[in-house]
């Protein structure tokens, strides 16, 4: 497929600051893209690049094509939805949304057209002589996407813009902007720090940390596959536990925990006598009083046990006192599933461990000198 | 998914009480005693009858009012509003500009480039305008400094002659009334959010557009009250315009004092300082009503 936004190696920096650290990316033409990572991670220096509101410091920008690493934003076919939704205060919302078209220098009678067409496809018909002074927050949003997409651009950026709405406006957002794009088929590139978000309307998703890509795949290979302890961590739940490689016999690699629990992962994968580290969803925990036939099922202790309206989320703390959070789906009316004290018994399929990283053991990767500590202790 | 608006925003401003009014009494007091009542006697005594040097007969005529009509004192009038206006549009030209770099400077800079142009006010009006005559001088110090460069064109005379011309009666009052000019337009430069100019260009709007479309309608409060601040004292400004113009360029200003000073016609002069007024209220009424509304309006 050809690709309608292509980042080549690019670098930001800020005086001593490197926002953004070499990154490629490729967006495909009608793909919902989104940028995920915390506050300051890099991900909005990224756009702001794509939109043209900054320069890259080393790198290219490829947009359709072409190149427009340096072109200003009005020279480039893409618009952008703004966090604050900066909605031109001293213009009605039809002045607003026509204010593109107008710049385009687009004859009138085709503003007017596509005008009230872009203000159909928000729903805000009715609404063209108020003042965004006069709008709820829901509203403003939805004649910025307008205003944006009455452009017909290449490609629609989106910093952030449902952080101002409330959480059950947000949800509606999201399906209402997932729906627009799938119905337009304009590419969508879109920044935010909710996982929910990114996971709710996402073709595919870049993990971003520390102005770098950790991460870039499909909403599910992202989630299930998480290749770093920071993706594992940032998108969904994760328990991330340390392990030492015990054994492997090609099919099954058995994992010991500080030698409190001993786990089995998909074989093949790793070394024995390497550390690894592993992450477990808390949803692939299933927990239950009686002792299923499983043997690799092990013991653990409920610590606290919260309601979260669909599930429950459980503290385990195994034999070796370990700590695991597991989330147990609502099943009749029982407010609390586990009572804190019980002894529960774990089962984890060896399909949802998933590796993160493995090293090799200190013995192998550093010469075996007295740690201070060893040394202390021979005196 | 359109949920129900409110068609006002709704207003969290109570009305005072008469804790408020006590706040604002010396206010109006101030305003009282020194505007309304000195405005008053001039209004009563424009319509008295002159009787030559300083003497007043309370008899009430109009004839004040006609001899405004004149043409030596429309004349007059008139000179008035053409320099105060080119002041006031060469103020919003420069000062435009040194607003803008203010107030997108970094925050912790603004304060020490406000003070910049806050410095000329540290130094009396008068002794800074008599150092003008000293630069402008036919033998002063611009013209030694650019007969030393040399960077005087032939076609111009040597040394170049400002002092006692309408370019040096332009330079003292621009010089003047700039700060007036620019902390107005700085407000409300710093209030603009950046953006909007973001938002401007992503629309396509180049730096042209971008000014006369977005940024110059959402500052225009600040450059209507400059115009205001610089206008309206501008057309009354005296002495200056003596000093800068050796004598020769008389405005409005000039007549009114040399009507009440050294026995003049005070009734008259009362009656131009209510013309005066009248134009004042005219400026404010184009600047903060009508015109605002037309570009914003846009």
């Amino acid at each position: 497929m050809e690709h309608m936004v292509e980042v080549r190696s690019v670098r930001k920096r800020f005086g001593n600051f490197v926002a953004v650290d070499g990154v490629d990316l490729n967006v495909c033409a009608g793909e919902f893209l989104t940028l995920l990572g915390p506050s300051g991670c890099g991900k909005t220096t990224l756009l702001r690049m794509i939109s043209g509101f900054e320069t890259p410091t080393q790198g290219s920008i490829f947009l359709a094509g072409r190149d427009v690493t340096r072109l200003p934003p009005y020279r480039r076919d893409v618009n952008q939805v703004f966090q604050s939704y900066a909605l031109f205060p001293h213009l009605n919302v039809w002045k607003n949304v026509a204010f593109g078209l107008r710049m385009k220098r687009v004859p009138s009678a085709t503003i007017k057209q596509r005008v009230e067409q872009a203000i159909g496809l928000v729903s805000l018909a009715g609404f063209e002589h108020r003042k965004p002074s006069e709008l709820s927050g829901g509203q403003k949003q939805r004649v910025a996407l307008a205003r944006a997409l009455v452009c017909e651009p290449k490609v629609l950026l989106l910093d952030e813009p449902l952080a101002a709405l409330d959480a059950k406006l947000r949800r509606a957002m999201q399906v209402e902007l997932k729906r627009l794009q799938s119905r337009l088929g304009i590419t969508f590139i879109f920044v935010t720090h909710d996982q929910d978000e990114a996971l709710v309307m996402s073709d595919r998703i870049a993990v971003v940390n520390a102005g770098k890509i950790e991460q870039i795949g499909t909403v599910g290979e992202v989630y299930r596959q998480p290749k770093t302890r920071f993706v594992a961590d940032f998108l969904g739940a994760a328990n991330v536990l340390s392990v030492q490689v015990l054994s492997d016999d090609g099919i099954v690699t058995r994992l010991g925990c500080n030698g409190a629990l001993t786990l089995s992962a998909p074989g093949g994968q790793l070394e024995p006598g390497y550390s690894a580290t592993i992450c477990i969803r808390p949803e692939k925990i299933r927990v239950s009083r009686s002792r299923p036939s499983d043997d690799c099922a092990f013991e653990a202790t409920v610590g606290e046990c919260l309601f979260r309206g669909s599930n429950h989320q459980v503290q385990l703390t195994t034999t070796g006192s370990q700590s695991l959070v597991a989330t147990v789906p609502c099943q009749g009316e029982n407010d609390r599933p586990f009572t804190a004290g019980e002894k529960v018994f774990c089962q984890i399929e060896d399909d949802d461990v998933i590796v993160l990283d493995s090293t090799k053991p200190r013995s192998i990767e550093a010469p075996s000198s007295p740690s201070s500590q060893e040394r202390q202790e021979a005196q | 998914m359109t949920q129900a608006v409110a068609i006002q925003p709704i207003s969290n401003v109570r009305r005072p009480g008469w804790r408020g009014w006590g706040l604002f009494a010396p206010m109006l007091a101030w305003l009282a005693l020194f505007v309304v009542a000195p405005t008053a006697i001039l209004l009563v005594y424009s319509f008295f009858t002159g009787e030559g040097i300083g003497e007043v007969d309370t008899h009430f005529t109009l004839q004040n009012y006609q001899r405004i009509f004149t043409p030596v004192y429309l004349d007059l009038f008139w000179r008035s509003i053409v320099y105060a206006g080119a002041t006031t549009i060469l103020c919003a030209l420069i000062g435009y500009p040194v607003a803008w770099y203010i107030g997108r400077a970094p925050a912790s800079r603004r304060g020490k480039l406000l003070m910049l142009v806050m410095i000329p006010f540290m130094t009396s009006f008068l002794i800074r305008t008599y150092a003008w005559l000293i630069i402008l001088h036919e033998h002063g110090l611009l013209n030694g400094f650019l007969e030393a460069a040399h960077l005087i064109p032939t076609v111009f005379s040597h040394p170049l002659n400002i002092l006692y011309t309408p370019t040096a009666v332009m330079i003292a009052l621009v010089y003047t009334y700039l700060p007036f000019m620019i902390l107005p337009i700085y407000t409300s430069v710093e209030k603009l959010d950046p953006s909007l100019i973001e938002a401007a260009a992503d629309l396509g709007a180049g730096r042209t557009r971008s000014f006369f479309r977005v940024i110059l309608p959402l500052t225009w409060p600040g450059v209507a009250a400059g115009i205001l601040m610089v206008f309206v004292p501008a057309i009354a400004m005296f002495a200056v315009t003596k000093i800068m113009s050796g004598g020769h360029i008389r405005l409005i200003g000039d007549e009114i004092q040399e009507q009440f000073e050294g026995g003049g016609d005070l009734p008259f002069g009362s009656a131009l300082g209510m013309a005066l007024l009248i134009l004042f209220l005219v400026t404010y009424w184009i600047s903060a009503g009508r015109g605002a509304k037309e570009l914003r309006g846009a």
